[in-house]
């Protein structure tokens, strides 16, 4: 198929899309200018600790985009998302942990600090490979969208739905906090993988690393909003709607319902994973606390905000969120969680398809002609 | 009940003889053709379903001939829904056989591959996709291959889109293909919804009561259209109005407390005592 014709496909009635796009762009290349060329003394100049915290928003916003796939087109209510983002972030961590070589506290050429403190005498079998980059890159997917396979196979086939299934994520994810937090389970306990001193032999410290892994981010969820669009656009997209609103129906129709979910899920899990590793590098640790339920929680809180079922509204309502808690966990910080909650609330009442519908609903007017919709 | 047994040794024997001809190269008993060479497509024996000691189903036995329209009545509890689920594959019978022509047991298939065998469900309540287009509904329903990775990559080829405008101009709803299902009347719904069986090209179609919340000219519109169905597909319809089914009906059957009461012309069964008995119940007026 030719691509500039399928890339035109994807966005041609995606004004979203489009926008998010060319702010994508923008910001791709401003922001490593006003950094790198901007003297620090200008005003205009914008400070590696910026770029590294619009890197995270941008990961954020590949996890929203990941969760909006399964929550949004699906009607799969995870709340326990953020475990695949932690195991990408993992997957990538170990990597970071073994490039780290013999620079390390205790000097151990093979062993991570941690272990040399528990006085382990060698690597565990689930260690090895990830001192290479490619291994540890294949393991940032295969690692999410295996234990996403295994959750869902169980959980679609034995017709789990609702709230019954959004409360199994959540213990999902609290099971896995925990077992993360043993020394023995041999990914660093309580304190996690930190200290990561370089990336494919870059220095992590180094302003054009920085920008690198911020470029990175940009183009991981330009790719990933273009996969997410080209999914649901297809037939499979449609199907997994009709899934959404009426699973017999599409059952009795002759569609393996279970089969749609499954797949739709684990492709969700597969780009949080990649999130997840874009956002470890970036801030430099991983600790169990990213399998905390409530990290799943706000994640919900942003696609609910941006508006579900959009995709670029999830983006949106990623970036706005954590903007905000930037800004108030500094200037209020015993304001924030009141704040989320507050903006929870406010949201599920009076903006159910968050502030993308409010945007479409301006837009359109009060008649709302909505009923005319393109059919591929 | 001769009758019954009769029909179920023909099969059995249907069975060998098909076994045998395989062997001589004549003919092949494909898994996946549904061989109605002896009569009926549908075969329901000594079907029971219970739920916590409630006999949904109690013995029921019952056969669809290949091509006829078929109506199912009953007081509320006969096991009329239960019957099509059981159909369907969305309840298992406790014991008892269901047959697809002579070949194919729906207790051992899913829902979907029944489906895709050539069975097709309308629902009591209308069901269609509120969030689709009426075209893309149709799509939805559109006979093809329904994997997951052949979805992911599949476009309509124009062969397709014809037959979902035949269809469209079948069921009336040209000119709100574009609309969200949705937005539909409730009529309209249960149009699509008949659509949504016709581009399966199913040869059972299991309505279940197509003209609920329908006026007059609807319900003379849907009772034509599924008449003129019969014939290259065996249509079988629940139904509560009476009038509806004394419209349509060349054979009905009476279902009571789960099982069979009485089948026949509308006339026959109107004139059965123990149907009158049941639906004007023991009650004295």
């Amino acid at each position: 198929m030719n691509e500039q014709n399928l890339f035109k496909r994807l966005l041609a009635d995606d004004r979203g899309g489009q926008a998010l796009l060319a702010s994508l762009a923008v910001i791709a290349v401003a922001l490593p200018i006003l950094n790198l060329v901007v003297p620090a003394s200008s005003a205009l100049h914008v400070s590696t600790y910026t770029v590294a915290l619009f890197g995270k928003y941008l990961s954020y916003a590949l996890l929203a985009l990941a969760l909006d796939l399964v929550w949004g087109y699906c009607g799969i209510l995870s709340l326990g998302h953020a475990a695949f983002f932690a195991l990408g972030g993992y997957a990538i961590g170990m990597y970071l942990m073994r490039q780290i070589g013999d620079r390390g506290v205790y000097g151990n050429p093979n062993l991570p600090d941690f272990m040399v403190f528990l006085n382990w005498k060698e690597l565990p079998w689930y260690w090895h490979g990830f001192e290479h980059f490619w291994f540890a890159a294949l393991m940032v997917m295969l690692a999410p969208a295996l234990l996403a396979y295994l959750f869902g196979w169980f959980a679609f086939r034995s017709r789990v739905t609702g709230v019954y299934l959004s409360i199994i994520t959540q213990a999902l994810t609290y099971a896995l906090m925990l077992a993360f937090f043993r020394n023995e389970m041999g990914f660093g306990g309580n304190n996690g993988l930190t200290d990561f001193k370089d990336i494919l032999g870059y220095s992590l410290q180094s302003n054009a690393t920085r920008i690198g892994l911020f470029l990175a981010s940009v183009l991981a969820l330009a790719l990933g909003y273009l996969a997410a669009r080209y999914v649901v656009c297809s037939k499979l997209g449609r199907v997994v709607v009709a899934v959404r609103d009426a699973e017999d129906r599409a059952r009795f129709i002759g569609y393996k319902t279970e089969s749609y979910k499954l797949w739709i899920f684990v492709f969700s899990a597969v780009l949080a994973g990649i999130a997840g590793a874009l956002y470890v590098p970036q801030v430099g640790i991983i600790n169990p606390g990213e399998f905390s339920p409530l990290n799943s929680i706000e994640l919900v809180i942003w696609v609910a905000v941006g508006g579900r079922g959009t995709l670029y509204g999830a983006i949106a309502g990623a970036i706005l969120v954590n903007y905000a808690k930037t800004y108030f966990t500094g200037a209020l910080p015993d304001v924030w969680l009141f704040a989320l909650g507050a903006l929870f609330v406010l949201v599920t009442l009076f903006l159910p398809r968050g502030i993308v519908g409010l945007l479409r609903r301006r837009r359109m007017g009060k008649t709302a002609p909505t009923n005319l919709v393109n059919s591929l | 009940m001769n009758g019954s047994v009769f029909k179920r040794v023909g099969r059995v024997l249907r069975g060998q003889r098909g076994a045998t001809n395989a062997a001589e190269g004549m003919h092949t008993a494909v898994p996946n053709e549904v061989d109605t060479t002896h009569g009926p497509i549908l075969y329901v024996e000594n079907v029971t379903v219970s739920f916590d000691g409630f006999k949904a189903l109690n013995n029921l036995t019952l056969y669809i001939d290949d091509g006829e329209l078929r109506c199912i009545i009953g007081p509320n509890g006969a096991g009329k829904t239960t019957m099509m689920d059981v159909i369907t594959g969305k309840t298992r019978p406790d014991t008892g056989q269901v047959f697809f022509g002579q070949t194919m047991d729906l207790t051992r298939m899913t829902e979907y591959q029944i489906a895709a065998a050539g069975i097709g469900r309308k629902f009591q309540k209308p069901t269609v996709f509120p969030e689709h287009s009426v075209f893309t509904n149709l799509e939805l329903a559109m006979r093809a291959d329904k994997r997951v990775w052949t979805s992911l990559t599949a476009r309509l080829s124009g062969e397709q889109r014809y037959r979902i405008d035949e269809v469209l101009m079948t069921n009336g709803l040209n000119d709100l293909r574009q609309l969200y299902a949705g937005q539909l009347s409730h009529g309209q719904k249960q149009w699509l919804e008949i659509g949504m069986l016709l581009v399966q090209s199913p040869r059972v179609l299991l309505v279940d009561e197509p003209v609920a919340g329908m006026t007059h000219q609807e319900m003379d519109q849907t009772g034509e259209l599924l008449t003129r169905l019969a014939g290259a597909h065996s249509v079988v319809v629940v139904e509560h109005d009476m009038e509806f089914v004394r419209s349509i009906a060349r054979k009905v059957t009476v279902l009571h407390e789960g099982s069979v009461l009485a089948e026949g012309s509308m006339d026959e069964v109107q004139n059965d005592a123990r149907v009158i008995e049941v639906y004007l119940g023991g009650a004295p007026c």
